[in-house]
């Protein structure tokens, strides 16, 4: 018996073999009767009922997948939810940020590729591959399992191995039984290999602390282009200095002369406040020595009245009223009396020192001396520190607003011994009355 | 072993040919065994390379010439930009979606075949599923490069995909474009695990045989060590039934998604809801056309005409009418519903598909598509070779152009007459259509060369051999078969009267 066990101790099993299905069967159904629990039957394919005559125990595999595939769903919803529905809300059309019909693509091909994946690798874990070392496959005989042949092996580690009993039992129908050896080979990996294996271990690691190191650091460098000709195209963009051409410009002036589409100001009363066919003033802040009464000869044939092409009704004052009220009253005030929100504070900062002029009163008799076309050359092109309204302000917009400056110097700042008497009056305030009373903030 | 029973009659009239209640043998020949099965199949591997089929030579010197081919236009491509192709204002989707579309295509029929005919207990699969599948992951393949390079500046690729980047954005999970992602790469992955999964055991058959040092490592290590354990059997084939079962829903998913392209937007002409069931049946059709173009010559040249059957084209010959008539009608139902819809936009864009400027690209679909497969009603037919592959070489054609004609029409003739167009090719979409042929053949001819094509282990259990003949096992077996795996049911008893 100790010889038997010393035996015993230098096998792996014995290995009987059969030639058909109803060999490997008949001797399947004797070991599992014989109680051995290490051992195995191995065919060129899966050989219909043989679990039952191995007795061999569903396996546990559905459940896994099972499992993997409930994962899968709520990877695939939380992927789907935490990406577009809370960390990067996608707002689309107005629709709501989360919505369960188009999500279910993705889920279902998540669900999908978590159970296969673990329909297949799951497979192998619980068949313990890959498992490139078996001492079975050293047999010669052993190959011709994977082809015709059919074969059982009871493994010396059951604890009711016995040789002869097991030979005995292996042998009836087989056509051949033998002892399949332990594996003695001595194929180690090479040194060597271990220390390639490490430094490649090591250095897959790179790419990704790299990816790391991009992610949460910052550069000086610029971008690093793998493709330039999108991020430096062979074109040379406006405002920017080329050779090439002789005047040293990257971009083409328009032909002289050339006009853009509604551009075209040829009623010179409209656009400029001149008579017809004058000389147009310059576009620039008015000059009291250039436009006033000192111009002389060289002073613009100014227009008197108003352009014909704008009538002047109650709609065109009250238009004046609502543009004077957005545009000029801040600086000038409500009533034209220069004492606007801005001129305030100005005054309150002592901002003539950085050369602020306040705006003046409208009603002065200054402002009264200008003729319409002047006063629409200074609100189109500005005085002193203000600046020019042209480009806010539509050309019949300022001329309603100097028509309503008009109105302003008609109604307001009039000499309070003409003023109606049974009316309680108040003098305009000015900008000194302001001052001293520091109480009428809001100009009014 | 085509069994003929003379007394067999139907309605009191005698039957003549064979009895339709006995199942031919799907393994054809007198005296095969699981040997011979083993040898037939492992013997086209291991030929010495000088004395491989001629043919194969040839066709693999072709192949590569257009892969290389397909390469240097690649790097063109990617150098130079997109607009070496025609796509322009209005068609933006030119041939690189319908390439796309057609290979998508074509990858269903591998898992169709493999995971439905499975479920479904069709057993003349197991000669023709591990090329089917092959195929399918080519075609993939294929497909997957078209988009790939579509989107212009392909080192930013992995954007498709949601990872955290310092933009601090996410794509958009709505949009369909996104779910193909999804799709076509799930899809990609899964039919190669179960293509593997299905070789694990040919691999060990094919490694055990290995005489040479290479072919010992190559083979020892794809095989995992698969020792056929029927442990491991039990586990193996359980996972199979789980893929089989996984991959059927995902198969008519892919081709649903990859219809939502076109679906979910709203230019006439793509926005219906026929389109994924339609493009579901037009993917299996085009799949088997190409199956039967792969096999047909395969199984000539190496050897494999018992195994791959006529019987087994006969069938595909059906499907593939079948198929091709679910086509057909929802080439019909378009047209119908474009009527009965009453959308002007809609009734236009059909008109215009049959009888507007690509006229001719529509009629060579409905030729190609519906009309003549019809002639696989002749039985006669069916088994002509020739006539097989030319009519399956007509399908794949016609369902290019079935792509080619939903894609080009509808873009060319959008809601703005003032951008109607007409989509001209340049030569380097040609070229790269033409290379995507030798990426496909390449690979599978290097599959056909070097890798188990039939299912060795899977065409044993339809043998008669494979089922226990006595008394005691056969009732054990009748009585696990709930439970038990499907592969090789107790149908296939070929002299067996159980499924009249």
């Amino acid at each position: 018996m100790s010889d038997q066990n010393q035996n015993s101790s230098e096998i792996h099993g014995v290995v009987g073999y059969y030639s058909d299905v109803d060999g490997i069967m008949n001797a399947s159904r004797k070991i599992r009767d014989a109680g051995y629990k290490k051992w195995d039957a191995y065919t060129p394919f899966p050989v219909h009922g043989i679990d039952e005559a191995m007795g061999t125990k569903p396996t546990i595999l559905p459940w896994i997948v099972l499992g993997m595939g409930l994962t899968g769903l709520c990877v695939g919803l939380g992927l789907q939810w935490f990406t577009n529905a809370y960390d990067y809300k996608f707002l689309i059309s107005g629709k709501p940020t989360w919505s369960l019909p188009a999500n279910i693509p993705v889920t279902f091909e998540v669900i999908i590729l978590f159970s296969a994946y673990t329909a297949f690798f799951g497979m192998l874990a619980l068949n313990k591959l890959p498992h490139l070392s078996n001492p079975l496959h050293k047999l010669e005989r052993f190959k011709r399992v994977t082809d015709d042949k059919f074969a059982i092996c009871v493994e010396s580690k059951d604890p009711n191995f016995d040789l002869a009993r097991v030979s005995k039992l292996l042998g009836v129908g087989s056509e051949h039984v033998e002892t399949c050896p332990i594996d003695t080979t001595k194929a180690a990996l090479p040194i060597w290999f271990h220390g390639v294996a490490a430094i490649l271990t090591c250095a897959s690691f790179i790419p990704l602390a790299l990816a790391f190191k991009g992610r949460f650091a910052t550069s000086e460098k610029p971008q690093y282009h793998v493709w330039p000709d999108m991020d430096f195209q062979r074109k040379r963009k406006t405002q920017t200095a080329w050779e090439g051409f002789p005047d040293g410009r990257a971009m083409r002036l328009p032909v002289a002369g050339t006009v853009a589409t509604g551009e075209l100001r040829d009623d010179f009363e409209l656009y400029h406040g001149v008579a017809q066919g004058t000389a147009v003033p310059a576009s620039v802040r008015y000059d009291a020595a250039l436009f006033g009464s000192a111009a002389g000869a060289d002073r613009p044939e100014w227009l008197a009245g108003f352009p014909a092409a704008v009538v002047v009704d109650e709609p065109f004052l009250e238009r004046g009223r609502a543009r004077y009220g957005i545009y000029c009253a801040v600086c000038h005030g409500n009533q034209g009396n220069g004492v606007g929100a801005v001129a305030l504070r100005a005054e309150n900062l002592d901002a003539a020192k950085w050369g602020w002029v306040p705006p003046k009163a409208l009603h002065s008799d200054n402002a009264k001396a200008y003729s319409n076309g002047e006063l629409f050359h200074i609100a189109s092109n500005g005085i002193s520190t203000m600046a020019g309204y042209s480009a806010q302000v539509p050309a019949k917009d300022r001329w309603a607003i100097v028509a309503y400056i008009r109105a302003i110097q008609a109604t307001q700042a009039l000499d309070p011994s003409a003023a109606p008497q049974d009316v309680e009056f108040q003098p305009v305030p000015t900008i000194d009355s302001v001052r001293v009373s520091d109480s009428g903030a809001d100009g009014e | 072993m085509t069994t003929t029973d003379p007394s067999a009659s139907f309605g009191g009239k005698p039957l003549k040919g064979q009895d339709p209640r006995v199942r031919p043998a799907l393994v054809e020949g007198e005296n095969e065994s699981f040997a011979t099965v083993t040898e037939a199949v492992a013997k086209v591997s291991e030929v010495p390379v000088p004395s491989t089929n001629k043919a194969w030579i040839v066709g693999f010197a072709i192949s590569l010439s257009l892969l290389g081919m397909l390469g240097l236009l690649l790097v063109h491509l990617i150098t130079t930009g997109v607009g070496v192709w025609g796509n322009n204002n209005p068609v933006y989707w030119g041939w690189p979606i319908v390439n796309f579309v057609f290979w998508v295509g074509i990858g269903h029929a591998g898992t169709l075949i493999s995971a439905v005919l499975f479920l479904t207990r069709q057993n003349w699969r197991t000669g023709v599923n591990r090329a089917a599948e092959a195929m399918t992951i080519f075609a993939v393949v294929c497909a997957g490069m078209f988009p790939g390079v579509h989107i212009g500046r392909v080192w930013v690729a992995y954007w498709l995909f949601p990872l955290p980047n310092q933009m601090e954005m996410w794509p958009n999970f709505r949009s369909p474009l996104l779910w193909d992602v999804f799709a076509v790469s799930t899809y990609a992955s899964v039919s190669l695990l179960f293509w593997y999964m299905g070789m694990i055991p040919d691999l060990a058959t094919l490694r055990d045989r290995a005489v040479n040092t290479p072919r010992k490592i190559a083979y020892g290590i794809a095989a995992l060590g698969w020792s056929g354990s029927s442990r491991h059997w039990h586990r193996y084939e359980r996972a199979y039934l789980l893929l089989a079962a996984l991959a059927t829903p995902l198969v008519l998913s892919v081709h649903s998604v990859v219809s939502f392209d076109f679906a979910v937007s709203q230019v006439p002409g793509w926005h219906t809801t026929i389109f994924p069931p339609y493009f579901v049946a037009g993917a299996i059709f085009s799949g088997f056309a190409m199956v039967l173009t792969l096999m047909v010559p395969a199984r000539q040249f190496f050897g494999l005409k018992h195994i791959i059957t006529m019987n087994h084209i006969d069938v595909m010959c059906r499907i593939l009418m079948a198929t091709g008539m679910l086509v057909g009608y929802a080439y019909a139902i378009e047209f119908f519903i474009a009527w009965y819809g009453g959308v002007q936009y809609e009734t236009f864009a059909f008109v215009n598909r049959a009888f507007g400027n690509y006229w001719w690209a529509y009629w060579i679909m409905v030729s190609c598509n519906v009309i003549f497969p019809q002639i696989f009603w002749s039985k006669k037919l069916r088994r002509n070779l020739w006539v097989v592959m030319l009519v399956s070489i007509t399908t794949n054609i016609g369902m290019w152009f079935e792509r080619f004609v939903i894609t080009v029409t509808s873009l060319s003739r959008d809601f703005v007459p003032s951008s109607w167009g007409y989509f001209s090719p340049t030569w380097v979409d040609m070229c790269m259509f033409l290379g995507s042929f030798g990426l496909f053949f390449t690979l599978f001819l290097l599959f056909l060369r070097f890798l188990p094509t039939v299912a060795i282990a899977e065409v044993k259990t339809v043998m008669p051999q494979a089922h226990a003949h006595g008394h005691d096992s056969h009732g054990s077996s009748d009585s696990h078969a709930p439970s038990g795996a499907p592969i090789g049911g107790g149908s296939a008893a070929p002299a067996s009267k159980q499924d009249a």
